[in-house]
């Protein structure tokens, strides 16, 4: 597998597409930072930046690769290598040339700016360890959706679908029930929801650096131990975590099960 | 010419018979006089009670005439939990660098380390008090003062835990340079007026940092308030002057940086609200001028309930709040002019700093959250930003006219200290 | 060499192998023939372990392929159409193969001679024409030295200078004593190198034999004119 994987990196590494992420990315930070300078608004407009279109960027990478690798993965397949190999060492070599673009293009301004001796650094590391965390969960969910596709046009759908419902649709359903539901205790239900959605899940683990504040204010004795101790931390981290493994695991078996 | 002289021989003799008469009384546990009581029972008017140092057993040390009470080296009066320790009922008593613990606690009445029975003149300082109940009480006392005391109490419960400085019913007295931490309210006034409070540190208390009800014409400045249970509480009252004071990490479900409740004809300037869960929160007060102040990475920064009419909010910075301004009804009197809010998306075409598009500083998601409070959790979701954009073009749920026509484009340089 | 026992394969509701049963022995060239969608390349699929099949069983040398990667050390492959990562170069993918194979002893220098690809070796893969792929894809499969070669529409683009080159290779080879597994559209081709066809129809094997012997079953004079009155008698 680390061989498919250091092919498949190299080979992206090279391609025209990591360098466009990468300089969007290290423009952004460029921009963000020495025409604001303000790091706390930079970091802001990360957060946003980085929940919506680092998994969007994910998905169409992730279904891009897959499909335009097809010939290249039958070559694969012919040769002595185990069939989980190629695919996950694939799918790591995307999400982490993917990640490296991301970290790099936006760290590369931050140090320049001196984030090193600012306190938004741990914050600034947070956002850059949950991007790199949601290119992972989303270049999977696009194996996933690519491997059980056959039609280009079918897998690009789905995986739009599903950046476009977890992005915005997801919350928009959420709210719609918190409203709905209002007399009831809803802040079990709430968490959970937020579980169910790495987007989310992303979301609140950087509110917890950036809007404590804000959190501590809601009454819910859930909340409060979630929001208030390091437990929210903990495990939404461990959640991001089983997001990755999770899709990984189904490209494993897909992948296992898969005619060519 | 000669009114001068008179003066002269006036101020030598006055002088001069303070010399003369004046006497210097001390107490240690060689001496003849081995306790602090013996010794103020032996002073007269306007003697010193110089303590050397040492440890002192005493309670109800009852100060009757106007003398010095000196503490050389920090001498310690140990309460031993039973009773108040020093009771002054005279005029122009001075009480200086004494550690005084153990204070009693008791259910009914309202034991202090120090307190001031109706007294003019007084001057409480350099006082150390642990371990204690109440901590400088001043009851119905004018034209005192209170200076670089360190008040560290152990709270645990709200009610079995006293404030560390107390005013009741007090007139022109000073509160200056102490330290309270860790006790219920760091300072507490009631029907106190012309007070004046400045450069203090409260934090860490369990209640309120700096509390109080039906107290006119005060000026608080310079205080730093952190990490208190609910912050700072003001409330009914009127002509309040607060400049220069730093209300900081007041995080919890009912904790504000400061509770503006029934409070008229107000002001304040250049304080600084940071990390608060709600920076100010406002109710039933009128007519006061928020200028210069910053508001740093609050959840809330300015929360308005219930009716408060013609304020005026200028040349504040708003920075990275969570919410900048929250409503519960979408009427508004309230003026909001030349701020600088970090959350502004605007333009500035003409380059004369002011950006060319107001600025709408309630967003429907605040209203949202007031409704619904769990759904605090879609902060800053994409489809709230969608949703808030849409109430921005056409306002339904917001107050209409709530707008800060002339948003800066850069953050406020304000004069700090 | 190959055995393959009643094996079927639907893709879907599409029956694309109903009972294949076939053997091939060790030496020689055989050619896999069938109209389109008859289930050559499927077929192909499944010794090389790429598609799974519903039922039935295959053998190489004897051991079943079921969770086995590592007999396809055995075999070179020459996939239908060569498409490879376009950034990576000529030199670059022939050493990544030789890294996935484990393999020291390749005659790659010799293959990139014959076809004459060394002013390609430094350019990337995308900026190659479909032929100069192709003989990349020739170089790749030729290199090692496995027992078994299978080859899908090896000619495709191809130049005739390398169509013979081609041919003589494949000769070659079989010279070795190897077995080589072909399909290809083009019957003067088969005719030319094959020892063995292999006819599927709808699924099935319709016939095994020498091309002789399909003379001799169809009647006719010729092998186009052979398989022609198979297709029009099955579809008749």
């Amino acid at each position: 597998m680390l061989k498919i994987l250091k092919y498949s990196f190299y080979d992206l590494m090279r391609s025209r597409w990591s360098y466009v992420y990468f300089l969007f990315y290290l423009l952004l930070g460029v921009v963000l930072l020495f025409l604001n300078n303000d790091l706390s608004k930079a970091v802001i407009t990360l957060m946003n930046v980085i929940i919506i279109l680092v998994p969007l960027i994910g998905t169409i990478f992730g279904v891009m690769y897959y499909y335009n690798s097809r010939e290249f993965t039958e070559l694969l397949l012919a040769q002595p290598v185990k069939r989980s190999s190629i695919f996950l060492g694939q799918y790591f070599g995307v999400a982490t040339s993917l990640s490296m673009s991301l970290v790099i293009g936006l760290g590369m301004p931050f140090v320049f700016y001196g984030i090193f001796n600012s306190n938004a650094i741990w914050d600034f590391s947070l956002l850059l360890v949950t991007g790199a965390f949601l290119t992972f969960i989303f270049t999977a969910l696009a194996f996933v959706i690519a491997l059980s596709n056959e039609n280009k046009i079918k897998g690009f759908g789905y995986a739009i679908l599903l950046w476009l419902f977890m992005a915005v649709i997801y919350d928009g359903i959420f709210l719609m029930s918190l409203l709905y539901f209002e007399d009831y205790p809803l802040d079990k239900f709430s968490l959970v929801a937020t579980m169910l959605n790495p987007v989310d899940l992303s979301r609140v683990l950087i509110l917890l650096k950036l809007d404590i504040s804000a959190l501590l204010g809601y009454t819910g004795a859930v909340f409060q131990k979630f929001f208030g101790t390091s437990f929210g931390l903990v495990l939404s981290s461990a959640l991001l975590a089983l997001w990755v493994l999770v899709p990984t695991f189904f490209i494993w078996r897909i992948a296992k099960r898969k005619d060519f | 010419m000669i009114k001068i002289f008179q003066i002269l021989i006036f101020l030598f003799i006055g002088f001069g018979s303070i010399q003369i008469w004046a006497k210097t009384i001390t107490v240690c546990s060689s001496c003849s006089v081995k306790t602090i009581q013996q010794g103020i029972n032996q002073a007269e008017e306007g003697d010193t009670v110089r303590v050397k140092k040492g440890i002192y057993k005493e309670v109800d040390i009852t100060i009757d005439k106007g003398i010095i009470l000196l503490g050389e080296n920090l001498p310690t009066i140990d309460g031993e939990d039973r009773g108040e320790i020093i009771k002054i009922v005279a005029d122009n008593v001075t009480v200086d660098g004494f550690k005084i613990i153990n204070v009693g606690t008791s259910y009914t009445s309202d034991y202090a380390a120090v307190r001031v029975i109706k007294r003019n003149g007084f001057l409480i300082q350099n006082l150390e008090l642990e371990k204690l109940f109440f901590g400088i009480y001043l009851e119905k006392s004018n034209n005192g003062k209170v200076l670089n005391n360190k008040i560290n109490g152990d709270a645990v419960n709200e009610y079995n835990s006293g404030n560390g400085i107390q005013l009741w019913y007090c007139k022109d007295v000073e509160v200056r340079g102490n330290n309270v931490q860790n006790v219920r309210d760091g300072i507490y006034l009631e029907f106190s007026d012309n007070i004046i409070i400045s450069r203090n540190i409260s934090r860490n208390n369990l209640r309120y940092g700096l509390h109080f009800m039906f107290s006119n014409h005060d000026v608080y400045e310079y205080n730093i308030f952190e990490n208190n249970g609910a912050g700072v509480a003001v409330m009914f009252s009127k002509f309040i002057e607060m400049n220069h004071n730093i209300f900081k990490k007041n995080w919890g479900t009912a904790a504000f940086g400061l509770l503006l409740k029934e409070i008229n004809d107000a002001k304040m300037t250049n304080n600084v609200f940071q990390e608060n869960t709600i920076g100010i929160n406002i109710e039933g007060s009128n007519r006061i001028e928020y200028k210069n102040n910053d508001f740093i990475s609050n959840g809330w920064a300015i929360k308005v309930r219930g009716a408060c009419y013609t304020n005026i909010l200028t040349e504040n910075n708003f920075l990275y709040n969570s919410f900048d301004i929250s409503y519960n009804s979408n009427l508004n009197d309230n003026k909001f002019d030349n701020n600088y809010w970090s959350n502004y998306t605007g333009y500035d075409l003409n380059k004369n700093g002011i950006g060319d598009v107001p600025y709408r500083p309630v967003k429907l998601f605040s209203y949202i959250v007031n409704r619904t409070p769990e759904t605090i959790i879609l902060l800053r979701s994409l489809f709230i930003d969608i949703i808030d954009f849409s109430e921005k073009v056409s306002p339904v749920f917001t107050p209409d006219d709530l707008v800060d026509e002339s948003p800066k484009m850069k953050p406020i340089k304000h004069d700090r200290r | 060499m190959i055995d393959v026992k009643n094996l079927y394969k639907k893709f879907g509701k599409n029956e694309v192998l109903k009972g294949i049963d076939l053997t091939i022995d060790r030496g020689g060239i055989f050619s896999v023939l069938g109209p389109n969608g008859s289930g050559k390349t499927t077929l192909i699929k499944c010794v090389l372990g790429m598609v799974l099949p519903d039922s039935g069983q295959i053998f190489i040398d004897g051991k079943p392929l079921k969770n086995n990667f590592k007999y396809r050390n055995e075999i070179d492959y020459l996939p239908q159409i060569a498409n490879f990562p376009g950034n990576l170069k000529v030199s670059e993918l022939i050493a990544m193969i030789k890294d996935l194979r484990d393999s020291k002893a390749t005659k790659d220098e010799e293959l990139i001679a014959l076809f004459k690809l060394q002013p390609f070796l430094n350019k990337k893969l995308a900026n190659l024409s479909g032929g100069t792929k192709q003989k990349v894809n020739l170089v790749l499969t030729f290199m090692f030295d496995s027992p078994l070669i299978i080859l899908d529409e090896p000619t495709s683009g191809l130049d005739p200078i390398s169509h013979l080159r081609l041919k003589n290779l494949i000769n070659s080879e079989k010279e070795k004593g190897k077995t080589i597994l072909v399909t290809s559209h083009i019957l003067s081709f088969v005719e030319e190198i094959a020892d063995e066809i292999v006819f599927l129809l709808e699924g099935k094997i319709y016939f095994k034999g020498s091309i002789p012997d399909l003379k001799a079953k169809t009647e006719q004079p010729d092998f186009e004119h052979a398989i022609a009155s198979i297709l029009s008698s099955s579809y008749a």
